[in-house]
This record gives structure tokens, C-alpha cells and sequence, in this order.
């Protein structure tokens, strides 16, 4: 048994071979019958399953357009698998589309990142341009554009776009002393971001016991920097955050609000935010069309009625998204025309009527049932006058491929840091710079 | 297959003496390959039996190891791996140099250390419990697995809320003896004690099982031996115990300072959005999380490989000293 003569280990090897060759021979023709039977199931008019991947809320089951799109088509199941973080959404969609699997028929992409979508990613979504009825032309002319490739590809359909509006609690105000006609508060602050500072510090002053002014310096920053025509990238693209007006100005909005501890200092779209809603621990959140639907859903019945929508300082868009169609997808037709369907004035409206996301067609926002629209939550706030009129007024920025990145870093390495441990800001501000080196230079 | 098999079979038959064979030269030629078969057969099934393991191992351990390595010395973007310039080790130079990194280096050796101490100590001690005779014990065992049973995930989310610093349970029970408001978030501190809970919660009982197998191997006249001389349960465990399990003992604190140096689940769920960056001021995010933040979010794979391959040999570094500690112990025993 001691010697291990050539020939035997020759023999051992064969085996050994021949025995893993049979694993995967058994492996591969089973993943081979599994790919056969999928591609014969979209052929038309057979059932077939559709997914739709999206993140935060986005509306359509809660507007049952889901269900009216498969009692429309028997043939269609729709599936949506949605993510609450958008930025985990988006990182978890990079990795399916590098991959090439692991993807829905129907991808959601958010503002912040679609110049990365139409540029190195432009090759991974199919031209929605060619699909029966859809039209550039529908959208708002910047929305399509932001969609665009450089190729002249529409890869994404504008779902809603984020005019933004100021939703304040009357309750708060009132304990606080601050007027709660929406008009009057308006005046607070119009005009400047700053004079919103201004109007937290007044609230301060005689704020109910543990509550504060606003949720987030984070939510100030965006809001604040979404007003600006330069934000972080330049018209061909590049990163100038360092020097941008827009990005100093909206900075420092954020750093005096912090500093003047007129903020809770959550996190927005966490858990603790979440429940900070239901508690009514702050006064007025940056809301954004598509936030009203957060707001119902989060700070629910206890919150119902005192809440009430005010103009912004500076009229500007905040969020929106898009569908887009990957390449990758089984049943790329039939999710092209689904797409077409869900972007569509009607349902689009259905949509902002139901969640509050507001149209990003023309023909939607005109619709009656948005300009008359009040949001049940709401009371009788005007929701639909407030944010189609406001939707007029924005002056779009142009957008890079880094910005999602570089806001991601601002906000939660940058503001939140402040925020949290009371960093000095010029030392923040550097360490934002220091990171964004790091993660924007591979 | 019966053929390739024949051949090399055939092949062996070359050489004129077997070793161990006891056949005359007149043995017939069919017999003869029978019992060469059969020899076959005993010395080669092992290796075919125990080829699965090896070949999965190569393909889904081997393989990505090498790969990984190679990618650490490349610039790669995850959205286009089919792009790689060469970097050579300027990726682990950066890492040198990256304040962020050594952030996350400590992270993780504070969150390892306050996680695995008091969690091998408790599983030491419940083990010790669990020897004894005492009803329902069957019970008792099974149920000191559960937490080991849970996901990560719905384990993490159900402390996250616990720890939650408005809302939560844990201040208002502070809060009753006094103490006030601790932000179990963002603070350096609370926050890593707050995630190395979640771990000591889920692995106790684990390693606690481990010890407790050990200890029923210790031989029950050493117990007798001892209250007979009058040693008190206390010195029965630390006289007797203690010492019988030493091996089993070296075991866990390996196993669990692998699991502490590859910590990401955890931190990443407790974060919430803010999770992948480990708050922040990254106060609690691990290699595990930053290799996550480089080679996801910010895309840079071969950056993330190098971290990847620094916390490997960062492994087998601690490996080595704690087979070297062992050793000592060890000689130090024999001696």
C-alpha cells in the first residue's frame, strides 16, 4: 500500500476526471432545458410574466393600474419588486446590469443617475423612441432630454418630476406660534432658502418640547441645491462641485440650519425618519410632489388634516424618475408597451391623484384631474394647482454621470456627519472632497 | 467511460511486479486484472468520492481567490470588466494611504474584540450550565440555537428598533435607571457595542453547543476525583474544564475571529441607507463594508479586490500568531 506507483496515479486521475465531467454535464443540461422552455413562452399572445423594478413609492399598485393593465391584457401577470432606499436600488441595479442578470422587464431610474444610465450604460437599455405610441414630445422638453443618449436613444420614460413645495404642520406651527395659512406662510420665507433658516429659528424659539423646525439639513441641502442652474456637473458633463455656486450656496443653507439646531437630524428615508413622522417630531419637511405620498403613508391617521402645503422659497425640481427598458429583459416588447402605458397622461394622473406624483407629460399636468386634484390627506389644500404651477417655473440644470455619487457623499458623509457629531464644517467640506477623489477616481 | 478505465488499467499492467502481490507468474490473465481492479478500486474510490468537494472548491474558492488577486492589480470599473489597465500594487499602496481604510481596519478589530470576548465567556458559562443534570435540558439545548437559526437580516431589523434612540426599548429602559439618551447611531461607541450585540445575540448559543460537545467528552472520574479532594464547582470549572477543552477552546476563538474580520451583514442593515459607508464618519464601517463601498457603489473593482486580498492576508497574519501562541501553550504543557 506505501508506493504510489505512475501508472496508479494515472488511473486515480482518469476517475476523478471522468467523475467531475459527469457533475457538470449534469449541471449544464439542466440549465440548457430551463433556458428552452423560457424562450418559448413569450411568444405571443401565451402568458407571460412581467417585473417591474422600482423604489420608494412610485404609485401604480396603489392606483390599481397594475390590475386595470392585466384585466386589459389576460395574457400579462405584472410582478413589481420595489426597494423603499433609492440608493440601494441603484446599486444593486448597476450589479444586475454589469452582470446582465437578475433584472425586471421594466427597470426604474432616478434623476440623480440617469446621465450614468444614458451614458456608460446607454448600451444596456433599449430605444424606447421606436415603441408604438410613445413620443418624445409628450414630456416636458428637459425631462425626454435627460433620457436621451448621446446616440439620440430615448432609454427612459419620464414617470413624475419633483416641483417642490414646503408641507408643514399646522398643529406645530400653531403651538409655535408661527401663522398656519398657507399663504402667510409662504411669506416666511419667500425668496431665499435662507429666510427659511430665518423661520426655523423663530419656530425654535417657542417650539412644542422635542420637536424641531425641519427633518434634515440633508433635506435642505437638496432642496436648496435643486434651485440652482449649476449644480454638481457643467454642461458637457464634468464634475465642478468644488466650485459650483449652486453646490456652496445649498451648503451653506444646510450648515446654519444645522448649526442653528433647527433640524432633527434624520436620515431622510430611514427607518428613524419614518417613525419620526408618526411621533410629529418636526414641523415641515422639503416636499417634493412624489414626498406627499411618504408623508400620508408615514405619518398616518394621527397626522391626517394637519398637515397643509406652503410654496417654496425658490420654485425648483427635486426627483422624478424614469422606466427604462433593459436589453437583458425576456419580454422586451411587451415591457416597452407597458412602460408606454404606466408614463401615459392618464395614468400618470391617476397616479399623482392616488400618491401625489405629479405628471411629467404636458398633456398630464393640463389634465382636470390634476389641476383640481386635492389630495384626500391634505384636506383642502389645492396640491394640484401648487405643484403644476410651480412645475412651470423650473429651470432644469445639466446633469453628470458622478452626481448621484457626489450628492450621496454630501449628504450622508457631509451634512449628516455635521449633523451628528457637530463636525467643524470646513473640516467636513474637505473630507466630502477627499472622498469624492476617492470613489469618483477609480 | 468503462473504456478510459480498461486503458488505464492496461497501462498499469506494464510494470512485473506489483508491490504487495502474493500472484504466481502462472496466474491467469483475467484473474490477474480482476485483482488489479479491485486494488484499483480500493486505492482510487477516496479520491473520486471526495473529487466533488475539491472540484467545487477550485471552481467556486480557488478560482475567484486567483481571479480577485489578479483583478487587485488592475483598474476595473464594474460596469466594464472586459477593460483592465494595469496598476500593478498601486491599489494597495492607496489603501496605505487612505485614511478611510485604517478607519475601517479599526472598526473592525474594536467591533471584533467586543463582540467575540463576551461572546465566547457567555457561551462558556451557558455550556458549563448546560452539563449539569437538570430538567428539560434537551429543551434548553435546543432552544440556545435559535438565535443561530435567525437571519441576519430579520435578527438586525428587530435591533435596529430596539436600539432605536427616540423610540426604542433599550433607552427607555436606561432611561429608568437614569441614564440619558444614548444615540446608539451615530455615536462611535454605542454604535459599534449596538452591532457587536447583534453578534454576541446570534453566535452564543452556536459556540456554546461546540463547547458544550467538548465538555461531555471530559471523563467524569476527573469531576469525581476532584469533589473528592474538595474542589468547589468553580474550581471544578476552571481546574477541569477549562484546561480538558483547551483545543476546542482554540477552535472557536479561529472560527470566530474569521467571522469578526469578514463582519458585513450586520453593519450594513443596522446603517439603513447610510449602512454601506458605516454612518456618517464611518464610524462603524468594517473592510467588510468597505470593500462593499468600493467595488458596488463606487464601481472600482480592482480596489475593492485589493482590500479583499488585504483582509485575507491580514488573516492568515492573526492565523499565524495564534497558531504560534498555541505552540507555546502547548510546549509550555508537555514541558
Amino acid at each position: 500500500m506505501r508506493s504510489t506507483s505512475r501508472p496508479r496515479r494515472a488511473a486515480v486521475l482518469a476517475t476523478a476526471v471522468l467523475a467531475s465531467s459527469a457533475l457538470l454535464l449534469t449541471a449544464c443540461s439542466s440549465s440548457g432545458d430551463k433556458g428552452g422552455s423560457d424562450g418559448a413562452s413569450s411568444a405571443a399572445g401565451e402568458k407571460i410574466t412581467l417585473t417591474v423594478g422600482d423604489f420608494g413609492t412610485f404609485g401604480y399598485k396603489e392606483a390599481g393600474l397594475y390590475d386595470e393593465y392585466m384585466a386589459a391584457h389576460p395574457n400579462v401577470t405584472i410582478k413589481a419588486d420595489t426597494t423603499q432606499d433609492g440608493q440601494k436600488y441603484w446599486d444593486a441595479l448597476t450589479t444586475h446590469l454589469a452582470s446582465g442578470s437578475g433584472l425586471s422587464d421594466i427597470q426604474a431610474v432616478e434623476v440623480g443617475y440617469i446621465a450614468q444610465a444614458t451614458g456608460t450604460l446607454g448600451d444596456k437599455f433599449t430605444d424606447l423612441g421606436k415603441t408604438e405610441g410613445v413620443n418624445a414630445s409628450a414630456w416636458l422638453p428637459w425631462k425626454s432630454k435627460q433620457a436621451t443618449t448621446a446616440k439620440g436613444a430615448l432609454i427612459g420614460l419620464g414617470t413624475d418630476i419633483g416641483p417642490m413645495a414646503v408641507c408643514y404642520r399646522k398643529d406645530l406651527f400653531q403651538q409655535a406660534g408661527l401663522p398656519t395659512d398657507r399663504a402667510e406662510v409662504a411669506k416666511l420665507w419667500a425668496g431665499d432658502w435662507a429666510k427659511f433658516v430665518d423661520a426655523g429659528k423663530q419656530y425654535q424659539a417657542k417650539a412644542p418640547a422635542g420637536t424641531f423646525f425641519t427633518d434634515s439639513a440633508s433635506g435642505l441641502f437638496n432642496a436648496a441645491l435643486s434651485a440652482q442652474t449649476q449644480q454638481y456637473s457643467d454642461d458637457s458633463g464634468k464634475l465642478v462641485y468644488k466650485d459650483s455656486p449652486g453646490v456652496k450656496k445649498a451648503w451653506d443653507v444646510a450648515v446654519s440650519a444645522s448649526q442653528a439646531k433647527i433640524s432633527a437630524g434624520l436620515r431622510q428615508f430611514q427607518d428613524n425618519w419614518n417613525s419620526a413622522f408618526a411621533n410629529a417630531k418636526f414641523a415641515t419637511v422639503v416636499c417634493p410632489s412624489w414626498m406627499t405620498g411618504i408623508i400620508s403613508k408615514y405619518s398616518g391617521d394621527s397626522g391626517k388634516g394637519k398637515w397643509d402645503i406652503a410654496a417654496p422659497p425658490v420654485a425648483s425640481n427635486w426627483g422624478g424618475a424614469f422606466l427604462t427598458v433593459p436589453k437583458a429583459g425576456k419580454h422586451q416588447k411587451e415591457a416597452a408597451a407597458l412602460a408606454a402605458w404606466l408614463t401615459a397622461p392618464e395614468q400618470q394622473a391617476k397616479v399623482f391623484t392616488k400618491v401625489g406624483n405629479l405628471p411629467s407629460t404636458t398633456a398630464g399636468l393640463e389634465l382636470p384631474a390634476v389641476q383640481s386634484a386635492k389630495l384626500d390627506y391634505f384636506g383642502d389644500t389645492p396640491t394640484g394647482q401648487i405643484f403644476a404651477s410651480t412645475a412651470k417655473g423650473i429651470q432644469p440644470a445639466p446633469i453628470g454621470e458622478q452626481d448621484g455619487t457626489v450628492k450621496t457623499i454630501i449628504t450622508d458623509n457631509g451634512v449628516l456627519d455635521i449633523e451628528e457629531h457637530g463636525t467643524d464644517p470646513a473640516k467636513a467640506w474637505a473630507n466630502v472632497v477627499k472622498l469624492v477623489e476617492d470613489k469618483v477616481n477609480g | 467511460m468503462a473504456t478510459s478505465i480498461r486503458a488505464a488499467a492496461e497501462d498499469g499492467s506494464a510494470p512485473t511486479t506489483a508491490p504487495g502481490g502474493s500472484r504466481t507468474p502462472a496466474a491467469p490473465q483475467r484473474s490477474d486484472r480482476r485483482s488489479r481492479l479491485y486494488r484499483l478500486d480500493l486505492k482510487a474510490s477516496p479520491y473520486a468520492y471526495i473529487a466533488p468537494f475539491f472540484l467545487c472548491f477550485a471552481a467556486f474558492g480557488l478560482f475567484p481567490l486567483i481571479w480577485t488577486g489578479w483583478l487587485s492589480l488592475h483598474r476595473v470599473d464594474l460596469l466594464n470588466q472586459d477593460v483592465m489597465d494595469w496598476r500593478g500594487v498601486d491599489n494597495y499602496t492607496r489603501l496605505w494611504d487612505t485614511d478611510q481604510f485604517w478607519t475601517a481596519l479599526r472598526n473592525t478589530f474594536t467591533i471584533g474584540v467586543i463582540s467575540t470576548v463576551p461572546q465566547l465567556l457567555m457561551a462558556l458559562g451557558l455550556a458549563h450550565l448546560l452539563n449539569y443534570r437538570m430538567r428539560g435540558r434537551g429543551f434548553l439545548r435546543v432552544a440556545i440555537l435559535a438565535p443561530y437559526a435567525t437571519s441576519i437580516a430579520a435578527a438586525t431589523l428587530v435591533f435596529v428598533q430596539l436600539f432605536n434612540p427616540d423610540y426604542g426599548m433599550i433607552n427607555w429602559l436606561l432611561s429608568t435607571v437614569g441614564i440619558d439618551r444614548t444615540d446608539w447611531y451615530s455615536e462611535t461607541w454605542p454604535s459599534q457595542i449596538a452591532i457587536s450585540t447583534i453578534v454576541t445575540w446570534r453566535w452564543t448559543g452556536y459556540n456554546a453547543l461546540i463547547y458544550l460537545a467538548a465538555m461531555q467528552a471530559v471523563p467524569k472520574d476527573l469531576y469525581e476525583a476532584a469533589s473528592l479532594d474538595g474542589a468547589s464547582r468553580w474550581q471544578q470549572f476552571t481546574k477541569v474544564t477549562v484546561p480538558s477543552i483547551r483545543p476546542t477552546i482554540l477552535f472557536t476563538i479561529i472560527v470566530s475571529t474569521i467571522g469578526a474580520t469578514q463582519l458585513f451583514g450586520e453593519p450594513l442593515l443596522f446603517g439603513g441607507g447610510v449602512g454601506v459607508s458605516g454612518g456618517s464618519a464611518h464610524q462603524y464601517q468594517t473592510l467588510g463594508l468597505y470593500m462593499y463601498e468600493l467595488g458596488w457603489p463606487s464601481r472600482q473593482l480592482g480596489r475593492a479586490s485589493a482590500v479583499a486580498w488585504t483582509m485575507l492576508l491580514i488573516l492568515l497574519l492573526v492565523g499565524a500568531v495564534q497558531m504560534l501562541i498555541a505552540r507555546r501553550n502547548r510546549t509550555k504543557l508537555g514541558g
